[in-house]
């Protein structure tokens, strides 16, 4: 029952998440250097938020190739727990262990502010503390979070429950204009189709406490926790 | 010899620094640009011992699994010695 969380050069919110899971959560965890194959026994792993490898190229395109990748695709093979967050969902993609790709934000602009997601699918690991159709207030800080993919993936995405999150107004819709980042259908979330790994851009671990403003996030911490007690 | 990598965004997918650019071009008055496609340019030099067979492999496999992202990204590339 241990939670890993991987460290690139660059990665910025590693502190952040694991903090969360230790203080928050009351879960063990370590941290996972990222030029070590070893995944150290860990249950679940986080891909945090930051710059990894400076974004050089591409966000997530160097990161891709570092060791410990290898590792946590087999490990996401074998239905392993993986949570990317932010440039951790970036790196997914970059990996292959998500369809699609984030590119350059519509507007051009770095966005950093709370937003409104739904949760499109409670019935995955990383949110089954939450309702279906439930608003959650979590922010974002991104770049490159304009999610997109082809009609084809878009559909297969949307036929097999593999959207998890979506931007939406403060009552739940759906609308262009809740849309931050110009991501194709409002997408926030997305997971694999063993439903094993997440990736989303928002920062769970930036609201899962009173003082932060926010503890809609800790609902995904509290779901991982829950689907390890129960393993 | 050097290998000239030329990365650009597919044109299923939107490019939205290209199109400020055009934008751009038009404020400034050129008005016979109807749109703008922003990529990369990599420019790789090979030592003597790589035969041009094998660069071409080489680069083709590197622009492919590297330099680009083929979910959003296309490349072509040259080689001269």
């Amino acid at each position: 029952m241990k939670f890993g969380v991987i460290v690139f050069p660059g990665s910025n919110c590693d502190h952040d998440a694991f903090w969360t899971v230790e203080q928050v959560a009351k879960q063990p965890v370590c941290f996972l250097w990222h030029e070590s194959h070893d995944l150290e026994n860990c249950d679940v792993i986080i891909v945090p938020g930051g710059f990894a490898y400076g974004d050089y190229l591409r966000t997530g395109a160097i990161a891709k190739f570092s060791p410990v990748m290898d590792s946590v695709s087999s490990f996401a093979a074998a239905g392993g727990l993986v949570l990317g967050i932010c440039n951790g969902f970036q790196i997914l993609c970059e990996a292959g262990l998500l369809p699609g790709a984030l590119i350059r934000n519509t507007g051009l602009k770095y966005i950093c502010k709370p937003v409104s997601v739904r949760v499109e699918n409670a019935d995955t690991p990383f949110t089954s503390s939450c309702e279906e159709r439930q608003v959650l207030t979590i922010p974002i800080g991104h770049m490159e979070g304009n999610y997109f993919c082809d009609d084809a993936t878009l559909a297969r995405l949307q036929r097999d429950k593999q959207i998890v999150f979506r931007y939406c107004t403060a009552d739940g819709e759906t609308t262009p204009d809740a849309n931050p980042n110009g991501s194709v259908d409002n997408i926030a979330g997305i997971c694999n189709p063993g439903g094993n790994v997440l990736g989303m851009m928002p920062h769970p671990e930036r609201a899962s406490e009173p003082e932060l403003g926010g503890t809609d996030g800790f609902q995904i911490f509290q779901s991982l926790a829950g689907a390890l007690a129960a393993k | 010899m050097k290998a000239y990598v030329y990365v650009s965004p597919k044109k299923s997918v939107l490019d939205p620094q290209g199109q400020t650019i055009q934008r751009a071009l038009k404020k400034l008055g050129y008005q016979g640009f109807d749109e703008v496609r922003q990529g990369k340019y990599f420019e790789l030099t090979l030592n003597s011992g790589v035969t041009r067979t094998q660069a071409e492999a080489d680069v083709e496999r590197i622009a492919n699994n590297v330099l680009s992202n083929p979910v959003i990204e296309e490349f072509r590339f040259t080689l001269e010695e």
